[in-house]
């Protein structure tokens, strides 16, 4: 039997196609004939509300000072709430988004298409392609997801335990909605509604070399699968392009990595040469797009049917694949406008 | 099996706090004709007075063997289970010697008292252990994912272990384990109280603990309505939502000071040779890996909802005023005096012609 035939019989295939390739629309690059940009998406400044008539100079400072100081008035006091995951949305609000806005708007000017294909208030399990040295494509994704939503949604990424063993960092991460990559929180978390986030190439994905950018890694034993599975929650597959050029991996010190305990230890054009200032990502241009979901409330008996788990992962592995090459024809030059 | 309230209970640990009060409740409990409190040490005159309608023996674990069978004992209530150790009573070993071996003898003597219909076994969220690989919420059914280092954390896997050995054996015999969050209210004193109580606490260095409480009146009436009524399996009893370690050091209006994870370790184990408890492995397992459990079984299975952690605390914070520094009103009080303060100086800079208002003040 081929691999396509027995495709063919797996319960739940007939229904999902990959999808159909859009004409490529160059966004950057030399273009022949003058043409609007898409248009940025407009992001509300939270901080500012516009309902009363437009303030003049000194109430709008003197509402911001007031607004500041009551922030950190609750803060102080601790007035505020926190989910059992350890997420706090206002903290995430006021201090984190702002601080990655910077980089996803300014520096990597990110585009992002298909965001209809997020649900509006159900759960879902948001795979991505996982790149970029340090797992800053996950964070993108997270304000990409906030800021273009219409109803605002949260990604709550699952995160590898060497995140949670770092003090300062695990809790950083807590605070921004992110928890251990394990079955019972992501069951836990999508039978609540939430949105999740999970990158199965993990550290084969971000600690790659630049010679193997845009090739998904194995996508391990399909865990996320068999979660998504067991809650019957859609699994929406998802492209990042440009996380790739941000820090590119020139070679992998292995030995180091063993002696500092983590799993590479990278040499960028920058990095280690420049010492801090080698910290500073490269300027490359983002897209990400969002794909149609996969169902999966009808498979929900197949969650520990190995066969069933792998070839659906094998399904989202190609469908982000395909999406990839359709971003990078979308994109000729990695650092343009 | 018979869902009716047992006649004759017998209570260990009543000597102390949370023993004392489950013993005067089910003895003034109409239902239950005779409590019987099991102890080898007298309690302490604070809690004499809560004890008027409980029978008391005075006896050792191993004496207990034969006061079960003869008492005729229909449900068994096991609270002797010490968290912190106790210098009056033995430090580390006594503790270990009342939690362990203390009881895998009343067991004992459950297993053979032939009237015996109900088991209920105080047991803690230490259960769980604490790794980095930890789920963030704990149903009933996870795992430990290794040996946790604390004490108290160990002494709860082994009496857990004698407990499921006591379900094998008998069956019949309804055992219900309850797995408490911390508990606190206005009055008890507990580890973790006074560790509140303190005006600068020590927390652990980039680590913000997820923390849940329950409230000792929640405790008791879930301790109650297990013996009175049939619950047999093992329950998560703790308050919904959850209180970071940081936001409730705040909101007691108590001064964090952060110390290194390794120096707290190490402080921990000097303490323990010099016979001062205050702050013990089990307590650095907790605060720097927190702990969340999932209560929907309790809940479920009782009909019952203690209340939120949230409320928990806030109504222990009303009773530790004292100690307090940053509270709530004065911070607020330190905001309109800011804010005040900065409106009065632009107001006098605008006035002013010499000095254009232009930049935030």
């Amino acid at each position: 039997m081929s691999q396509d035939e027995y495709r063919d019989m797996l319960p739940g295939h007939a229904d999902f196609r990959l999808p159909e390739p859009s004409p490529p629309k160059k966004l950057n690059g030399r273009r022949p004939i003058p043409e609007k940009p898409a248009p940025e998406p407009v992001v509300e400044e939270p901080a500012v509300a516009s309902a009363e008539p437009a303030p003049t100079g000194l109430d709008l400072w003197d509402r911001r000072v007031a607004d500041g100081l009551a922030f950190l008035r609750r803060r102080l006091a601790g007035a505020y709430e926190v989910d059992e995951f350890g997420f706090d949305p206002e903290l995430t609000a006021a201090v984190l988004h702002p601080m990655l806005r910077v980089l996803y708007r300014d520096w990597f000017r990110t585009e992002v298409f298909g965001i209809e294909n997020v649900p509006a208030e159900s759960g879902g399990l948001v795979v991505g392609n996982h790149s970029g040295t340090v797992a800053l494509d996950a964070l993108m994704l997270t304000v990409a997801l906030h800021d273009n939503h219409p109803s605002r949604r949260h990604l709550r990424l699952l995160g590898a335990d060497l995140v949670f063993r770092v003090p300062g960092m695990s809790e950083l991460a807590r605070a921004a909605g992110a928890t251990v990559a394990c079955n019972p929180d992501a069951e836990r978390l999508m039978t609540n509604n939430q949105l999740v986030g999970v990158f199965p190439e993990g550290f084969k994905g971000i600690g790659k070399k630049f010679s193997e950018r845009y090739k998904l890694q194995r996508f391990g034993r399909g865990g996320f699968v068999s979660a998504a599975l067991r809650t019957g929650t859609p699994i929406i597959p998802v492209a990042i392009v440009g996380a790739e050029e941000i820090y590119p991996i020139l070679a992998d010190l292995k030995p180091l990595a063993r002696l500092l305990g983590v799993p590479y230890f990278p040499v960028t054009p920058t990095f280690p040469w420049l010492g801090p200032l080698g910290l500073i990502p490269l300027p490359s241009k983002w897209l990400i797009q969002f794909c149609p979901p996969i169902p999966t409330a009808h498979l929900t008996e197949y969650a520990d049917d190995p066969l069933v788990v792998y070839n659906l992962a094998d399904q989202v592995r190609e469908t982000i694949q395909a999406s990839l090459h359709e971003l990078l024809q979308k994109r000729p030059d990695p650092f343009a406008r | 099996m018979v869902t009716s309230s047992p006649s004759v209970v017998v209570v260990t640990g009543v000597s102390r706090y949370l023993g004392a009060r489950v013993a005067a409740r089910l003895a003034a409990d109409p239902r239950i004709d005779r409590v019987v409190g099991l102890d080898p040490h007298d309690p302490p005159a604070r809690l004499l007075g809560l004890l008027d309608g409980v029978e008391r023996i005075r006896a050792d674990a191993r004496a207990a063997t034969e006061a079960i069978a003869d008492l005729g004992a229909e449900a068994l209530v096991h609270l002797a289970v010490t968290s912190v150790p106790d210098a009056e009573h033995g430090g580390r070993s006594g503790m270990k010697e009342q939690n362990v071996i203390g009881t895998m003898q009343v067991l004992a003597a459950a297993q053979g008292a032939p009237k015996l219909r109900k088991l209920v076994v105080r047991s803690s969220t230490a259960a769980y252990g604490a790794s980095f690989r930890d789920p963030a919420v704990f149903t009933e059914d996870t795992e430990p994912r290794a040996v946790p280092r604390g004490p108290f954390a160990r002494d709860i896997l082994d009496i857990e272990g004698y407990v499921r050995g006591f379900r094998r054996r008998r069956p019949e015999v309804a055992a219900t384990v309850l797995r408490f969050a911390p508990m606190i209210s206005s009055s008890a004193e507990t580890s973790l109280t006074r560790y509140f109580a303190q005006p600068v606490v020590p927390t652990v260095l980039g680590r913000d603990a997820r923390l849940q409480f329950v409230h000792v009146d929640d405790a008791l009436e879930v301790l109650h309505r297990s013996v009175t009524e049939n619950h047999p399996g093992t329950f998560n009893v703790a308050g919904s939502g959850v209180l970071m370690l940081s936001q409730a050091v705040r909101r007691a209006g108590r001064v964090a000071v952060p110390l290194p994870e390794s120096g707290l370790s190490t402080a921990a184990s000097l303490a323990r040779y010099l016979g001062v408890e205050q702050i013990g492995l089990d307590q650095i397992d907790l605060f720097v890996h927190g702990r969340v459990v999932d209560t929907s079984r309790l809940i479920r299975e009782f009909g019952f909802t203690p209340r939120s952690t949230a409320t928990a605390f806030e109504e222990f914070i009303q009773a530790h005023a004292a100690g307090s520094s940053l509270t709530a009103d004065r911070l607020a009080a330190a905001e309109h005096a800011i804010l005040d303060g900065i409106r009065r100086v632009r107001a006098a800079a605008e006035g002013d012609p010499a000095h254009p208002a232009k930049s935030r003040a």
